[in-house]
Formats: C-alpha cells, sequence, structure tokens
C-alpha cells in the first residue's frame, strides 16, 4: 500500500491584481520528510506556503493536507499543523512563557510549554519581554509555537533569515530534532547551503513556477554532472596522460597545478586510477563538486542573489 | 467559540500596565483633567450659587467620562493597527484565535481600564463634587458601559479597515473629535442648526451623551429607550461590519 502524501498541492495558481504570484504550481510532501522550496525572495515561495496553510486562497487548483481541505477544513487543520510565519512578530512586552501559555490554551491537545522551551534553549528567558529578544531567541520562541500542539506537519518559512551563521545552525539542528520526532516538516529558504543540509527533497520554484523537484543530490546529478578535479604534482608526464582519461573534457596547468574538468560521477575514480597506474605522485588533491547554488544559476540563468 | 478569550484579556491587561507611558496617558491624564477642572470650576461655581455649582459638576463628570470613551477608543485603533502591521495579527491568525475574540478581549481590556479610571475618578472627584456621591454610581456605571461599548463598535470598525498605524489615530480623531461638538455634550441638539441636526441624530455619541446626562440627573431608564437602542443598535452593525470587514495584514 502506497502512503498518501502528507501534502498534496496540484496546479495552484494565485493571482495579486494582474501580477501571476504562483503558476501551475504542483507537488508532494511525503510523510517524515523535509521539503524546502527553495527560490529567490519574490519567486512565490511565501504565497504557496500561505496557501497550504490556509492563509490564503489560491484562485485555481486543490490542496489537500494531511486529507484535509486548508481552507474549508480550517480550524481542524489547525489543531494538527504547525506554522512559523515570515516576518511574524508578538506583542513586544509579552513574557517568553506567557505567550507559550495562551498559545497552549488555544489548542485541545498541546505538549508540555516549560520542557519544549527547554528542549529549544529558552528556559532561561522564560521571563524574558519578546522585545529583549534576540533574532536567533526570537525564531526559537516561533518554533516553540509552532510545536505546542504536537502537529504532524510544521510549515517554516524563511526560517534562518537574518540570523548569524552559528545560530542558523543551532536552528538547523533543531528542525532535524523535529525531523526525528516524527514529524513532516515543509520550509522555504532562500539560502541554498540551507537547503543543501537540510532538506530530503527541494523544489525549486522561480517567477511563482516549480522548475525541478528532486533530493538535493540528485539535482546536482542531473542538471551539473560536470566534475572537476584540481591537484599538484610535478610529474611533467601527467598532462598527457589525463587528457586521455575517457570522461575527462579538459585540461588546464599552471605551474605544477592541474586543473582537470571532466563530467559524470565516474570520472573522479578514472582520474584516482590514472594516477595510481602511472605512480604520478601528488602533494594536493581536491574535487570541487557542483551544489544547489550551481543548479539554480544553471536552470535559471542567473544567480539566486541576484 | 471564543477559545482563549480570557487568557489573552489577562495578557493583554498585563501588557498594558508594562507600558508606563500607557497607564500614565489612559488613567492619570483624565483623573488629571478631572482634578484640575473640579477645582478651578467647582471653586468658581460655589462663589455663586449651589445651584450652578451642580449643574457644572454634571457637564463636567459627563465630559469627563466621554473623554475616557474616546481615549479608549483611540487607543483600541492604534493597538490593533499597531499589530496588524507588525505582524502580530498575522501570527495569532494561524492559530483557533478568531478575529472576534481578539476584538473582545482588547474591548474588555478597554472597559476594564474605563471603569478603573471611573472608579478613581470618584474617589478623587468626591472632595470636588460632593454631590457626585448622590448620583446613582451603579445606573451611570451601566450607562457609561453600554456608551462606551458602543462607541469602542464604531471604533473597531475603523479599527478593522485603516490601513497603517499613522494613519489610523488622526482618522479616528477626525472622526470622533468633530462628534463631540455636536453630540448635545456643550450645546443641546436642539439649538444646532437643521442639517448639523441631522448629522448629529446619526452620531451614536449624541445618544451617549444624551443617556449619561440623563442617568446623572436622575432621569429613568425608561425615558431613555429611544437612546438605549440607538447604541446597541450601532454595537451590533458596527460589529458585524467588522467581523466581516477584518483584515489580518
Amino acid at each position: 500500500m502506497i502512503r498518501q502524501p502528507v501534502v498534496q498541492v496540484s496546479g495552484i495558481r494565485k493571482l495579486y491584481g494582474a501580477t501571476v504570484a504562483v503558476d501551475e504550481v504542483s507537488f508532494d510532501v511525503q510523510e517524515g520528510e523535509i521539503f524546502g522550496l527553495i527560490g529567490p525572495n519574490g519567486a512565490g515561495k511565501t504565497t504557496t506556503m500561505e496557501c497550504v496553510e490556509g492563509l490564503r486562497v489560491p484562485d485555481r487548483g486543490t490542496i489537500s493536507v494531511l486529507a484535509l481541505d486548508p481552507v474549508r477544513d480550517a480550524r481542524r487543520l489547525q489543531n494538527r499543523i504547525g506554522v512559523q510565519l515570515q516576518e511574524a512578530q508578538l506583542q513586544k512586552r509579552v513574557k517568553v512563557w506567557e505567550a507559550v501559555d495562551l498559545w497552549a490554551s488555544l489548542y485541545p491537545k498541546t505538549v508540555n510549554g516549560d520542557r519544549l522551551l527547554e528542549q529549544l534553549g529558552l528556559a532561561d528567558k522564560r521571563d524574558a519581554w519578546f522585545m529583549t529578544l534576540s533574532g536567533g531567541q526570537k525564531q526559537r520562541l516561533f518554533i516553540a509555537l509552532a510545536l505546542i500542539n504536537d502537529p504532524e506537519v510544521v510549515f517554516l518559512d524563511e526560517l534562518t533569515t537574518g540570523l548569524d551563521p552559528q545560530a542558523r545552525r543551532a536552528i538547523w539542528d533543531l528542525v532535524r530534532g523535529i525531523r526525528a520526532r516524527g514529524k513532516t516538516v515543509c520550509l522555504t529558504t532562500h539560502l541554498m547551503e540551507e537547503a543543501e543540509r537540510l532538506c530530503d527533497r527541494v523544489a525549486i520554484i522561480e517567477h511563482g513556477r516549480i522548475i525541478d523537484i528532486d533530493t538535493p543530490g540528485r539535482l546536482v546529478g542531473r542538471h551539473c554532472p560536470e566534475r572537476t578535479v584540481v591537484l599538484t604534482t610535478d610529474d611533467r608526464t601527467a598532462e598527457g596522460r589525463f587528457r586521455t582519461i575517457p570522461l575527462v573534457d579538459a585540461v588546464s596547468r599552471r605551474d605544477s597545478r592541474y586543473t582537470i574538468r571532466g563530467r559524470g560521477e565516474g570520472m573522479v575514480t578514472q582520474v584516482i586510477d590514472c594516477l595510481s597506474e602511472h605512480r604520478i605522485r601528488v602533494t594536493d588533491f581536491r574535487t570541487v563538486l557542483p551544489n544547489l547554488e550551481d543548479v539554480f544559476l544553471k536552470l535559471t540563468g542567473h544567480s539566486i542573489r541576484d | 467559540m471564543l477559545r482563549g478569550l480570557g487568557k489573552l484579556t489577562w495578557l493583554e491587561i498585563k501588557i498594558f500596565l508594562r507600558e508606563p507611558l500607557g497607564v500614565v496617558g489612559a488613567i492619570g491624564m483624565p483623573v488629571l483633567v478631572f482634578v484640575v477642572l473640579g477645582r478651578l470650576l467647582g471653586r468658581r461655581a460655589a462663589a455663586r450659587s449651589p445651584d450652578v455649582a451642580s449643574g457644572v459638576s454634571v457637564d463636567v463628570a459627563v465630559f469627563a467620562t466621554i473623554l475616557i470613551a474616546l481615549a479608549a477608543v483611540l487607543s483600541l485603533i492604534t493597538i490593533i493597527s499597531i499589530y496588524r502591521e507588525g505582524g502580530i495579527l498575522k501570527r495569532l491568525r494561524a492559530t483557533p484565535l478568531r478575529p472576534e475574540t481578539i476584538l473582545t478581549a482588547h474591548v474588555v481590556v478597554k472597559l476594564v481600564f474605563t471603569a478603573a479610571t471611573l472608579a478613581l475618578m470618584i474617589v478623587v472627584g468626591a472632595r470636588y463634587y460632593p454631590m457626585a456621591l448622590d448620583v446613582r454610581v451603579v445606573s451611570f456605571s451601566l450607562a457609561l458601559l453600554l456608551s462606551t461599548t458602543s462607541i469602542l463598535s464604531t471604533g473597531f470598525l475603523i479599527a478593522s479597515i485603516v490601513p497603517t498605524a499613522r494613519f489610523a489615530q488622526p482618522m479616528a480623531s477626525l472622526i470622533l473629535y468633530p462628534m463631540i461638538a455636536i453630540s448635545g455634550l456643550f450645546v443641546p441638539v436642539e439649538s444646532l442648526p437643521t442639517a448639523l441636526q441631522t448629522v448629529a441624530r446619526l452620531v451614536p455619541l449624541t445618544y451617549a451623551v444624551s443617556l449619561l446626562k440623563g442617568i446623572w440627573n436622575g432621569s429613568a431608564w425608561s425615558a431613555h429607550l429611544l437612546d438605549i437602542a440607538a447604541l446597541i443598535l450601532v454595537f451590533v452593525v458596527c460589529t458585524a461590519l467588522s467581523a466581516k470587514l477584518f483584515r489580518w495584514e
């Protein structure tokens, strides 16, 4: 028996006036995975996410979350999902525990708020006002609020935007912890590194359309099969030998430093085989693999930061 | 239906008290104005005759209560628009909280502080307005509760539709303060030009002033059925409209 996806989005379209924010977007999210919508700001990630959360109504297409309709069954669904919104705020002078306490009073089933704060490293901030928290602490509080009803699916929108790298890494660990507890996570990010490190599968979205969906590894393999080996050797015969390797496309040399370009997963092995076969002594060896950033560049023709 | 109302209301009361300036503005200022006016007018009135003194004090008391109600409305509108702009409403929307709950919580908070201000004024004012204690405090409080609730409902209709916090305050002032002028507080409605009389009859504040003045002066509730009906109608219409028009972001 095939399990039904936790989230099913099929052919949704959303217009803001004459602007098409999201068009023909379809994807499934499977139980227990971290699924990422990635793309530059304004690509339609948040609009898509807010349609799935039931906060916006798509003009066309259908969405089902836990086999419920996010708009029609909003109340029932709200008890089973957790939501963290982009650029959300709380009352400036609300204390951390008060927010958790209020949220806990809104749901029929909740987890222990104090333990949640402890797990998220906010136990010592229990009595602090919201306005006094750092960016990372605010985001951790929002994660706590998203988890207070022990949801089956958690939606996280631009969770680490504006955080320093250290706080970002801490948040990633927390998100992996959510998955470890058997929950499904659906997130948006414009950080390719975040998607690559955190997501089991990603959908690349640009100008309101999904360009491709897969695991980060397979996306890279499919769109950027290029491999590059950079090595250093004093062996003068090396250059000629490298050129005979089947999967190698180009070899360039600068003094004793070689850059070998090719394509296909076997290319690196072939280079290593060549080195050992001809006993070429290297003093430095590294491979440069393409990443999601390169995939995005290739698919859209521009960098995600443009 | 209004899950979380108690918690949210209590939370908003605590949050309000944590902002010292807000407390001074909402409670301290009206009481201060009341006392200062009381000293000035009370002394001058006493120099003339007891009759005049009672006439003056009536107006000051009603005027002060109307001011409290309007201050409450202004603060309600400002808070809701700040919450909307700051993304707080948006975050609350993604919970089982309903807009009715959020608005009700804020209205209850305003009513609580209106009551507190009123109580303080009665205590402080007893020195300057000896006759104030003869007034039927319970009746007057009920009349004020009804008036404030009704005026607050116009406030949350405004709060439901104003786009930004910056815009909210001036717009509300523009709507509310002219209402005082024609509400019959200073000049009887009957002595206004015909056109303004018509406007005055459409303004909820007119009915609030008429009710408060009447009850303060000791007239029976039955003499103010029109005022009561008008205030309830305003409340029902404004509440229904704002539940429909409420914007989360």
